[in-house]
């Protein structure tokens, strides 16, 4: 079960009385506004944009946004959701204005190809067992992160908000703008998505491997 | 009974915590008989574990520094 995990990322109570003292005058609390964010920040923008400099060019813009109109944000314990929206939509508006001559839409559908008859996943390989001996660390990580980013941009998304950000299901509603039926469709799609992506990864058996990820075995049999 | 349908449809929620008691019953009875599903149930809940580290996805190098830099800019333009 996922919610084992613990959820790091939840600042938002702590906003509050800095966004007082910003619009008080004290503009240097900026700094630590958004400190606990930044990271997050930067990963959405660059889940929409695949291109460093370009997301932190929209981080940036997002920040100018936040900076000037912080007075504006009526409910100040929600200034993450508020922020994240802010960084979303200045790094669609980047998208555009830097693909507007490719194919891939931003919005794009959740029309995977398998239309509305189950095929179920594509490949069923067990590969629970475990990653090719080559896989280090490093190079799991970089398989992830390359298996996100070969699929679409609304399921990179909701993966991001959802797995990696470990956002609640009413914080990625608001970011998203979308309903709960939504998130869920989407998320349950980019889940089976991204396994399938990452399944030529994983091949040969070496336990060893993921015992050592960070003190536990994740490919062990799961309880039940 | 339940299929593999099913039981792939209700993956994510699944993992979530977020069906049925029922439904979760019904689910880890035909896991546990299901090679199939239980290797796509094992191996996607062992992705989304890795996902949530937080050294999946990092940020560049120096990019806290810039982004603070411009801060930095903001607050001396709104100082003069």
């Amino acid at each position: 079960m996922m919610n084992e995990q613990v959820n790091t990322a939840d600042h938002g109570t702590e906003a509050s009385p800095l966004i007082q003292r910003f619009l008080a005058g004290e503009q240097d609390v900026f700094h630590e506004l958004i400190r606990p964010f930044e990271r997050m920040y930067y990963r959405q923008a660059f889940s929409i944009l695949r291109n460093q400099q370009d997301a932190e060019d929209a981080v940036q813009q997002a920040i100018v946004r936040l900076f000037t109109r912080l007075d504006q944000l009526k409910e100040t314990e929600r200034f993450k959701q508020w922020s994240m929206r802010i960084v979303q939509n200045e790094a669609k508006l980047l998208w555009r204005k830097r693909r507007q001559n490719q194919f891939e839409s931003i919005d794009e559908s959740e029309d995977d190809g398998q239309g509305g008859t189950f095929r179920g996943p594509r490949d069923f390989a067990d590969w629970r067992d475990l990653p090719s001996e080559a896989a280090e660390k490093q190079e799991m990580r970089a398989a992830l992160a390359r298996a996100v980013e070969s699929l679409p941009a609304s399921y990179r998304e909701i993966l991001l908000l959802r797995d990696v950000e470990q956002l609640n299901m009413a914080e990625t509603m608001e970011i998203l703008g979308v309903s709960e039926a939504t998130v869920k469709t989407r998320l349950h799609r980019a889940r089976l998505k991204l396994r399938e992506a990452l399944a030529p990864t994983f091949g040969m058996p070496q336990p060893s491997f993921w015992e050592r990820w960070k003190g536990m075995n994740p490919w062990s049999p799961a309880r039940r | 009974m339940v299929t593999c349908k099913t039981i792939i449809g209700q993956l994510s929620d699944y993992l979530d915590g977020n069906v049925s008691a029922e439904m979760r019953d019904k689910i880890e009875r035909h896991l546990r008989g299901c090679r199939r599903c239980s290797a796509v149930y094992d191996s996607t809940r062992k992705m989304l574990v890795i996902m949530g580290d937080e050294e999946v996805f990092e940020v560049p190098e120096g990019y806290g520094t810039r982004l603070h830099s411009f801060v930095d800019s903001l607050v001396a333009k709104g100082k003069s």
